[in-house]
């Protein structure tokens, strides 16, 4: 029996937002070794913000991203290896060095509203004869029309597959469904749903889109990501499991690669704390969590206050460098709070 | 006397190019040329009493006598094509697509080391607004790394440059490295949907190695910050640039710090709003970098 969907492990891409790009050599051979031996059919790998995303922006990586996909080429048996690519990030010519080292798929993520962005990088995997698929992120943005009309736009530049992608961990179940029911009903390529956990909806919300049509889900083994993490891989083979959906992957495997390899790896547990829920609910984009916490920090004020201020102003993902813009503000306007000429005790007698 | 210059290119940047050299004295604007006779942009020439033909490069080969320098605002794949054919009929070139044939420009830094050369490139719109501060920090220390992030309104983005997103950042990140003085550079670009649109933001990164002198680099931010203000208007610090404590594993060696400047560009509104100042800030050099020219041609022809 064949699997009515297509799982993608993304712990090894937008799992390294947990650990702030930092995955060694090691770990990479050993999870992607684990998830290949579950059964796992696609894993990605790459920098977090994708191809070329080590940066002062995003976060350098601690080790080459080439050197990490080489490595995960090397050791996957059976599964298929694939990167994530942002335009205005990385450049065509990224697509190129990864599918010399074997890469296979190709993920072109764009925010929603710019998939013509994406024109020139989803041709080249074409050319390259790589699988491409589209990545419409932030897609809680848009109603399921106005998501559907972008997504024609990334098939007709010819993807085989467009994700809708919650990066914010925004969407609510129905909202969901609502949007792969447009997409499943509009489009004549595959669709997929990239879940996050901000709203502890992860998991149903990918349920929910295997029943509205969907025929590729991501996840991350241990619920590794940015925010309260992704989707957790073996949750969600678990359930379908239960639920008598095949998926052609061993849950108790996977078990074992988030137990044991994964969870030890990851800096923090991946929990629904004040900082996903303020994402979740402001519809932020989930990879600033960890920047915002930093700029907090450092600039003595409260990271609550900065992601709901990136939720006013309505950031997208990439727009990084506006942490510290509002962090410096808010600063500024606890400074200005602070020296307000206070009344000195007991004046007024 | 006066320079007789065209613009070929009638999208947003020819038509707000157009409204700029409307205003210059040493520079007279003979024709705005497109390859779509409906556009806005030769509308509006039109009505200006510009003349406005829509045969692209072959328009400027039929008057190459009447034309003494061309601003290209096509795209970086026609750019590259109308460079040749410039060339082969000597008109001076002002490039302002990322095609990127001649020698970088940024006004503040180098305009006078290529006023001779036959095409100069004006880089992008990022690069006009991040390359002076990272030759500013430059000429304070030693810059191993420096990177841009160029954020833009998406209504201001046009079919050029979503697709040309990719010399986009190529070409910046070359002139960080070639005009900034950075030793390895980065570029990126983030397109924003926001309504009202936002105003275009720009952060630059570098970073300081050990010994640097942290209060001469700031100094000499705020000295260039003054000096591209005063041709782009609406050019200004969004908050007072920060050094921040690393240590930072950068791809040129780890460093202790880095300096962030978090600037914006307000366009001078004269043909998209004034969220768009991604489209002033490259209009307004090739302007400074056309007037400049017109005075070495002017200086050649009384010689």
């Amino acid at each position: 029996m064949t699997a009515p969907f297509r799982l993608t492990d993304s712990t090894l891409r937008d799992g390294s937002h947990a650990v702030a790009h930092q995955y060694t050599l090691a770990q990479v051979t050993d999870i992607v070794a684990g998830l290949d031996a579950a059964g796992v059919p696609v894993i990605e790998v790459s920098h977090g913000d994708g191809l070329g995303g080590s940066s002062f922006s995003y976060g350098f990586s601690g080790t080459d991203e080439m050197k990490l996909i080489a490595a995960a080429v090397a050791t996957a048996r059976q599964a298929r290896i694939a990167c994530l690519l942002l335009p205005g990030i990385g450049t065509a010519e990224d697509l190129k060095a990864i599918h010399d080292v074997g890469v296979s798929v190709a993920r072109v993520a764009t925010h929603c509203t710019e998939a013509d962005i994406a024109e020139q990088h989803i041709g080249m995997a074409r050319r390259l004869g790589m699988e491409a698929v589209g990545f419409l992120m932030m897609s809680h943005m848009l109603t399921p029309e106005e998501l559907l009309a972008q997504a024609r736009l990334m098939q007709d530049f010819g993807a085989d597959t467009v994700y809708c992608v919650d990066s914010a961990g925004a969407l609510t179940v129905p909202q969901a469904t609502d949007r792969i029911t447009a997409l499943v009903q509009g489009l004549h390529i595959g669709v997929g749903m990239h879940a996050h956990e901000n709203l502890s909806l992860s998991v149903a919300i990918s349920l929910a889109a295997l029943e509205a049509g969907a025929t590729h889900i991501d996840g991350c083994t241990a619920g590794a990501g940015a925010g309260a993490g992704n989707c957790p891989t073996e949750t969600l083979v678990t359930v379908c499991q239960k639920m008598g959906i095949d998926t052609g992957i061993e849950a108790l495997a996977l078990m074992d690669v988030a137990e044991e390899i994964v969870r030890p790896a990851l800096r923090r547990p991946q929990i629904v704390d004040r900082a996903a829920l303020t994402l979740g609910l402001a519809g932020v984009y989930g990879s600033f969590m960890l920047h915002a916490e930093r700029a907090a920090e450092r600039y003595g004020v409260s990271q609550a206050e900065i992601i709901l201020e990136l939720g006013r102003r309505k950031a997208v993902g990439g727009q990084e460098d506006m942490i510290i813009d509002v962090a410096l503000e808010l600063a500024a306007r606890k400074a200005e709070q602070e020296a307000a000429p206070a009344q000195p005790v007991g004046a007024d007698r | 006397m006066t320079v007789r210059c065209a613009i070929i290119g009638s999208g947003n940047i020819g038509t707000d190019l157009m409204i700029k050299l409307r205003r210059s004295a040493a520079l007279d604007l003979v024709a705005l040329i497109g390859i779509d006779a409906a556009s806005d942009g030769l509308a509006r020439a039109g009505a200006l009493g510009i003349d406005a033909p829509h045969s692209g490069i072959d328009w400027v080969r039929e008057h190459a006598a009447e034309i003494d320098l061309v601003f290209d605002a096509t795209s970086a794949y026609v750019h590259v094509r109308n460079a040749g054919v410039l060339a082969e009929l000597g008109i001076a070139a002002i490039d302002l697509t990322p095609a990127a044939r001649g020698p970088k420009v940024v006004p503040t830094v180098n305009l006078d080391e290529h006023l001779g050369a036959p095409n100069v490139n004006m880089i992008t719109c990022g690069g006009q607004a991040t390359v002076p501060i990272v030759a500013a920090v430059s000429r304070a220390a030693t810059v191993p790394y420096a990177e841009m992030v160029s954020t833009v309104a998406s209504r201001s983005a046009g079919p050029g440059t979503r697709q040309n997103i990719d010399e986009f950042t190529r070409t910046t990140a070359r002139a960080l490295e070639e005009i900034g003085g950075a030793a390895i550079g980065k570029a990126i670009i983030v397109l924003n949907p926001a309504d009202p649109p936002i105003l275009m933001r720009n952060t630059v990164f570098c970073a300081l190695p050990d010994g640097s002198d942290h209060d001469a680099v700031l100094a000499s931010i705020e000295q260039m910050v003054a000096d591209v203000a005063r041709y782009v208007p609406g050019y200004r610090l969004k908050n007072r640039p920060v050094i921040e404590e690393g240590p930072f594993g950068t791809p040129g060696g780890a460093v202790p710090h880095r300096v962030v400047v978090l600037l914006e560009v307000a366009g001078a509104g004269d043909y998209l709003p004034t969220y768009a100042g991604n489209l002033d800030i490259m209009t307004a050099a090739a302007v400074r970098v056309g007037e400049a020219k017109a005075g070495h041609l002017a200086g050649l022809a009384a010689a």
